[in-house]
């Protein structure tokens, strides 16, 4: 057996995990976080959600199918580092291109497997989220800890900033790799997409999107013209989009005050369908507060009612904040769906303009494809305002 | 929406016997649901046959009918008890077949039946081959590619068509896929098609595409009213397409799909439930994924609860037959909470942090001549499941518990050998699925094959390749240490990696204590963890553990109040089944009602014990010693209970007790003495019993010599074994050097039994409880086959129905004598063989029997919950129970017989048990009593037709007056040569049948042209002729009663006599409570 280079995890609170280290050589703070998806690292990985996070992985074996061309949310990892139980040698699948520990490497984001995880994640959920340090150098478990401390907390920072885009583009006019149809088996045509007749102008703000959300509104019928976050509420009135969509993105939404200011500059002027982050900035515009979870829902099986209906849709979720629901009734916005755990704010509907949004991620990757409608809804609200029936 | 108020009665059929592919996993689903309608308030009506189950308890439903499950009975119970709805999804094929019976013969109709959860139209849709591919096309899901040919031009056709190879080649209408194979090339098609449009009844074949070697999958899914669906789990097949998934070893969570991948997987299962229509419910949908292109093809689905879903619940902790049963009344899953979490609702998906591995268990020794190559058709009888961190430490659980010698991956034991066989031999079983695949990964690992090659040889998938590989590699560098050099890091992580102490002995050269002394000083200690749904995002509340090596061990303190460890049976096994979960579970209920904690330990993912609210806490571990005593130190239990769970936990209690723990009720030295031969002759002479004739041998040379100082026929039994495995009669020396080897393979170093044996003697098995000072008899039950055939095989008569007053009487002195020497304190077990009037003692068993459960429905008293209160200390007459019952009504025990399942394998009723289930007929008539458990086994006794009769020549007096008799009922006679003269002489009529080989017709083709209907065939000698077995084949295969021997027929006689005579009526249980004379 090849000798094993250690690593180290070090919390906040003192406490200390030793492990495996794989992936690049580094040492890095952030968050630390836990994810329970079963499937689907390498979408959480690159989801620039995580930006400033450690994520760590409740399902014991990872990487046993690699990493391949299609599944990537972004560019490359954006989380700080990864923490799992055990982390395969070998990947195992037919689209498979490269070993998640060479995949790491190759993006200089540190690993650490053999780390008890679940020990770990149920501290989490007791102490909360903690800051933490990840190093797969040598270092001391004193210095690990301090180094956690050291960090710099995520509440009050703009993370967005480092993972917006810099210039507005055209999706589809980038790198081609990004616009790849959503993934069905050859002989299998169950959920090929129906593009709608009508294609409509799409303000996208990009505050860290997910590629698969730009996938799938071009799947439902918008041209999507992405925006960096600082592009102002007057360049984007100015473009004349059919409609704006505010995308995920990493950190504390109450920091971002001048994408408040944004949105609430767009609020009277056209449909809006927010998702994530989108939905805290909503939130925010109509006046509303977030607060911050404890340990936040992070995972593939979250149980949302849709209050309107009654019915429960199962759901991907990454957020570390939430919108109060009493914060948000004198901005005309009412709760449309709740999180059936903890009761959270899940969705929120303007009562007069067409406005929604969604704290959990329709377009999964990974996760459940049960919210999908949403977009096509999205769709047919522009659609009828385009009609003039809204 | 709440609960539906318009119904009232809800109707639950039940699986029937166990039989291979129906094993205790619907005890399990059917207890739940009735559990969960009761609840809310309906009132259940259960019907099933199978006396050994928790759910035909007279407390699961408000009335239970132990009857057949056949159409005509089930009409009957409708017609007297009017059920609101019919429930049809909880009982397995069974009982979905039945409803669908039911449906169309206008029954349900009829009395205004609904059923509940899926729909006639929604079931026919799923069972259906050629409706169930159209289905799957309409939604844009693929299916292998097929087409149905009746000529060789339309086959020709086909080919061309399909455009490749190979193909699989399956001929309409022939039994056991006779005719069927796969054909590589253009030359095999042509042959294979030709014969299988021959052998096809029908003359039709189904030519389709080989999906041989494709990854395979399954999903648990459930839907609720409301049209929300969800996964409960995933499980990948390690063995790849073409191993029946009851054969495969299965791995949950998914461990090779991409999100993607597993997402449309998970889409596609909800498009299926939905198309199908199911309404409500649990439905397990199959895929296949080509694992080079990720074709993914639907292959089947299961619109009910199956064995999977019984595997995803414990993998998962998720009760997916209680809520399905829910559902089914009306409830949504976000109106269901989730009982582990309490918080949190049902309408989630479970996630999990650990890794669930089920091994099949095989019982092919019990059946020479049987094909060992693992197929689409299951053999199996029992699984084990075992839950680890890791893949690895999973799967070596998993290996440990099966309970069949192997300590893990490796690392010594029977399957775990120092030295591999040659390459050749290993290639071989590689090639070919069969029960010891697996252990040939590791043998072809250390002969230097590498992942790749052994890819290309099996196609189980690299990755779980890879980690056997590294177990391979772990225990090849264990062996370069010895205990002393070892290092606490590598010993953790061999620990990790599931090694169990055992197998670090044998690589270590050290002895298990040794290691487990070293483990404890070097602080690599066992950890627990906790099955939550949830992977801890939420705090969880059922204490259900599986054992690890972590950080942090979250048993729960101590509540202070008493603890009992209850130790389960493990993997089914022919012998070893459902009975003794039943057992193990009253024990549970026992302590609850005393106010003791119960902690269950089992492996079986089938049982009702492994249900976590069974017990108080429930450890889903391996029941070896080191599993076992950890949990019983790390809990500080203040006893534990050995005797409910079969032959496993008896075999540990030596072992147990020498390690400090208090085995409670009877000693592990009173069950020593009750095998060892010594010690019991001697209780034997001085309570001046009898038995037969019997001497021990170490060796096959003594055992030849005691055998002809007995003189034959006698009887040859190991010792220390359940279920008769390698025990014969022989009757001649030639017949003895046959056998006797295979007598001591069975158990190593341990002797071998030879007792003369009782010809013609009637046996009887007494069930007995006492606490040490006062002992009652249970039940007593009469074989109705002579000695000979083992009691698990027999049918049973209780109360007896031949002996005299006397002869019960001196039964009984010797039990309760018996009973006192041994000390027992719970339950003993009594053979009894009665021979021109003389009681001889053949087996003293202390400990539950697998007639427990039976004794317990027919006198309506719980013995199994009595006998663990005596454990605990109460006395028989603090439970009010001092005196003998005998039941005023007749309760018939019969087995059923996997013998369908293994074409070739004898057929015949031995010393050696090879049923794997029973039903139980009640009524005030004996026959009738005989021809419900006949009627329950399937197929039932013939009230007119033909009669093949062909007897031993010992039992051709008694054949002359039953063909008589059979004669004045109706019946006509058939025989080949020697019965045929003998009835002529006696001027019985009789048609003279060809033998085989000898002209035409012969019985087999009456047979087949469903001509005969009852066929009487007594063997002659240990292993019946070729041409005898061909015929009782020919029975099992078209469902004709069989009868095999001279008594059963008389049985049988009587039961047709009866059927003729009277109506036949139903009856639940709980009417007939009190029905008993006291003695």
């Amino acid at each position: 057996m090849s000798t094993p280079k250690p690593g180290v995890l070090a919390l906040e609170d003192g406490s200390v995990f030793h492990g495996r280290a794989f992936g690049a050589d580094a040492t890095i703070a952030g968050e630390c976080v836990f994810n329970t998806s079963m499937t689907g690292y390498q979408e959480i990985l690159t989801d620039p959600s995580y930006f400033g996070q450690i994520v760590t992985m409740t399902a014991p074996q990872i990487g046993n199918y690699g990493v391949n061309d299609e599944d990537a949310e972004a560019g490359g990892p954006k989380c700080s580092g990864f923490i799992v139980r055990e982390v395969s040698p070998i990947a195992s699948n037919w689209r498979s291109k490269l070993s998640l520990p060479d995949y790491l490497r190759k993006y200089g984001i540190p690993g650490l497997s053999e780390i008890d995880t679940r020990a770990l994640t149920k501290k989490l959920r007791v102490d909360g989220a903690m800051k933490c340090c990840l190093s797969t150098l040598p270092l001391s478990d004193a210095e690990a800890v301090q180094r956690a401390r050291d960090w710099q907390d995520m509440a009050g920072s703009d993370y967005v900033k480092d993972v917006t885009c810099k210039e507005p583009y055209l999706w589809g006019t980038d790198e081609p790799a990004n616009h790849n149809p959503p993934y069905l088996p050859v002989g299998t045509t169950m959920n090929a997409p129906g593009i709608p007749a009508t294609t409509f102008r799409v303000a996208a703000f990009d505050y860290g999107a997910k590629f698969s959300i730009f996938r799938k509104l071009v799947n439902h019928g918008f041209a999507v013209h992405v925006f960096p976050a600082t592009a102002t509420a007057a360049q984007v009135r100015e473009f004349k989009p059919d409609c704006v969509f505010l995308s995920n993105g990493p950190g504390d939404p109450a920091a971002l005050g001048y994408l408040h200011q944004t949105v609430t500059g767009l609020l009277p002027h056209f449909p809006i369908f927010g998702i994530c982050l989108g939905h805290q900035m909503l939130t925010h515009a109509f006046g509303g507060t977030t607060f911050k979870l404890k340990f936040g829902h992070r995972g593939g099986n979250q149980p949302v009612q849709n209050l309107e209906t009654g019915k429960v849709s199962i759901t991907a979720q990454n957020h570390g904040f939430a919108t109060d629901p009493k914060s948000i009734a004198k901005g005309g916005a009412q709760v449309t769906e709740i999180n059936l755990n903890d009761q959270t704010v899940e969705g929120l509907r303007h009562q007069e303009l067409p406005i929604f949004s969604v704290q959990y991620h329709p377009e999964a990757a990974p996760g459940p494809n049960d919210a999908d409608p949403l977009f096509a809804d999205f769709h047919r609200m522009v659609a009828q305002r385009k009609a003039g029936k809204i | 929406m709440p609960k539906r108020t318009d119904l009232q009665s809800i109707l639950i059929i039940g699986a029937g016997p166990i039989v291979i592919g129906q094993a205790c996993e619907f005890d399990y689903s059917g207890t739940q649901a009735c559990k969960a309608l009761k609840e809310e308030g309906y009132r259940v009506i259960l019907v099933n046959s199978n006396p050994a189950t928790i759910m035909t308890d007279p407390e699961f439903a408000d009335v239970t009918y132990i009857e057949p499950l056949t159409v005509e009975f089930l009409e009957k119970i409708i017609a007297v008890e009017r059920p609101s709805a019919l429930l049809p999804t909880l009982g397995g094929q069974t009982a979905l077949n039945l409803s669908m019976e039911l449906h169309q013969a206008g029954i349900l109709e009829k009395y205004g039946v609904e059923m509940i959860g899926a729909k006639p139209g929604a079931i026919a849709k799923g069972e259906d081959r050629e409706l169930f591919k159209q289905a799957m096309l309409k939604i844009g899901l693929d299916v292998a590619r097929s087409r149905t040919v009746k000529n060789m031009n339309e086959a020709h056709t086909a080919v061309d068509e399909l455009a490749m190879l190979p193909l699989i080649i399956r001929p309409s209408f022939t039994l056991g896929g006779a005719g069927g194979g796969i054909a590589y090339n253009k030359e095999e098609f042509e042959g294979i098609v030709a014969n299988g449009l021959d052998l096809s009844p029908v003359h039709e074949v189904l030519v389709e595409e080989c999906l041989l070697g494709w990854k395979e999958y399954e999903m648990e899914v459930m839907r609720d009213h409301k049209d929300q669906c969800v996964v409960i789990c995933s499980i990948e097949n390690f063995d790849p397409m073409g191993v029946h998934t009851g054969d495969s070893i299965t791995v949950a969570p998914a461990m090779t799909l991409t999100d993607k991948e597993y997402q449309v997987m998970r889409d596609a299962s909800f498009a299926v439930i939905r198309e199908i229509g199911v309404e409500t419910g649990g439905s397990n949908i199959q895929f296949a994924i080509n694992p080079v292109t990720g074709r993914m093809v639907v292959i089947e689905m299961n619109p009910r609860v199956s064995r999977s879903s019984a595997l995803a619940s414990k993998a998962t902790g998720f009760p997916i037959a209680k809520i399905a049963a829910k559902l089914a009344v009306g409830y949504s899953l976000d109106e269901l909470r989730n009982d582990i979490t309490r918080l949190t609702p049902a309408s989630f998906e479970p996630t999990i942090d650990y890794v669930v591995t089920k091994i099949p268990r095989f019982t092919f020794e019990k059946f020479p001549g049987a094909d060992t190559t693992l197929t689409s058709a299951m053999k199996s009888v029992g699984e084990a499941m075992a839950i680890g961190r890791t893949f690895k430490e999973s799967m070596q659980k998993a290996l440990r518990s099966l309970e069949i010698g192997a300590r893990g991956f490796g690392g010594g034991g029977k399957h775990g050998l120092d030295e591999a066989p040659d390459e050749k031999t290993i290639r071989a079983k590689l090639a070919t699925p069969n029960a010891e695949r697996i252990f040939h990964l590791r043998y072809a690992f250390m002969r230097g094959l590498t992942v790749g090659d052994i890819f290309d040889l099996t196609r189980i998938d690299p990755w779980f390749l890879e980690q056997l590989r590294e177990i391979y590699e772990m225990e090849v560098a264990l062996k370069q240490f010895t205990l002393a050099t070892l290092d606490a890091a590598t010993l953790r992580r061999a620990k990790e990696f599931g090694f169990s102490d055992a197998q670090l002995a044998h690589l270590l050269g050290s002895d298990r204590a040794a290691v487990h002394a070293h483990r404890a000083a070097a602080g690599v200690a066992t950890t627990y963890r906790l099955v939550d749904t949830c992977a801890a995002e939420f705090e969880a509340f059922t204490p259900y553990y599986y054992s690890s090596y972590g950080a942090e061990n979250e048993v729960l303190p101590p509540t202070g109040k008493r603890k009992i460890m209850i130790l389960g049976g493990g993997p089914n096994r022919i012998g070893q089944g459902i009975e003794f979960d039943y057992c193990c579970v009253h024990a549970s209920f026992a302590l609850r009602e005393i106010g003791c904690e119960s902690v269950m330990v089992n492996s079986n993912p089938e049982t009702v014990s492994t249900d976590y609210d069974t017990s108080d806490r429930l450890y889903f571990e391996p029941l070896t010693l080191e599993d076992v005593l950890e949990i019983y130190q790390q809990e500080g239990c203040d006893g534990a209970i050995v005797q409910f769970g079969g032959q496993t936990p008896l075999n540990l209690a030596t072992a147990l007790k020498q390690n400090g723990v208090n085995i409670i009720g009877t000693s592990p030295e009173s069950i020593d003495a009750a095998e060892d031969r010594k010690l019991f002759s001697a209780i034997l002479e001085k309570l001046a019993l009898k038995s037969p004739v019997n001497r021990t041998a170490m060796n096959e040379a003594d055992a030849l010599r005691f055998a002809q100082e007995i003189g034959f026929p006698v009887l040859l039994r190991p010792s220390f074994v359940l279920g008769g495995r390698g025990m014969f009669i022989v009757y001649s020396e030639d017949e003895f050097r046959t056998v006797v080897h295979q007598a001591f393979e069975v158990m190593p170093e341990k002797p071998v039994l030879i007792d003369k044996f009782l010809e013609d003697a009637i046996e009887l098995d007494v069930d007995c409880i006492s606490d040490g000072e006062t002992s009652v008899i249970g039940g007593m039950l009469e074989h109705i086959e002579f000695a000979g055939v083992h009691s698990g095989d027999a049918a049973m008569v209780m109360p007896p129905h031949t002996l005299s007053r006397e002869v019960l009487n001196t039964v009984r002195q010797a039990t309760y004598a018996l009973a006192g020497e041994l000390h027992v304190i719970g339950l003993m077990n009594v053979q009894f063989a009665i021979k021109d009037n003389q009681v001889y003692i053949l087996e003293v068993n202390p400990r539950a029997s697998r007639t427990v459960p039976f004794v317990a429905k027919a006198i309506g008293v719980p013995l199994a919950k009595l006998a663990a209160k005596i454990m605990t200390g109460a006395k028989l007459k603090d439970l009010g129970f001092t005196r003998e019952l005998t039941p005023k009504h007749w309760c018939v025990k019969e087995a059923v017989f996997p013998f369908v399942r293994f074409p070739g394998a004898t057929i015949t009723l031995s010393p050696e048990m090879r049923s794997t289930g029973e039903v139980m007929g009640i009524d005030d008539d004996l026959g009738v009593a005989f021809a419900k458990a006949q009627a329950a086994v399937k197929p039932g006794l013939p009230v007119a037709g033909n009669v093949f009769l062909s007897v031993k020549d010992t039992d051709k007096p008694r054949a002359v007056e039953l063909a008589r008799q059979l004669g004045a009922l109706g019946f006509s006679i058939y025989s080949t040569s020697g019965t045929a003269r003998t009835l002529a002489e006696n001027g019985v009529p009789v048609t003279r049948l060809a033998k085989i080989g000898e002209g035409r017709p012969t019985a087999v083709d009456m047979i087949k042209n469903g001509q005969i209907h009852l066929v009487i065939n007594t063997p002659d000698g240990m292993i019946p002729r070729r041409d005898e077995n061909q015929i009782r084949s020919a029975a099992y295969a078209r469902s004709v009663c069989i009868m095999t021997t001279i008594t059963g027929a008389a049985a049988a006689l009587n039961g047709i006599k009866a059927l003729q005579r009277s109506r036949v009526g139903v009856r639940p249980i709980q009417q007939y409570k009190g029905n008993v004379n006291v003695l």
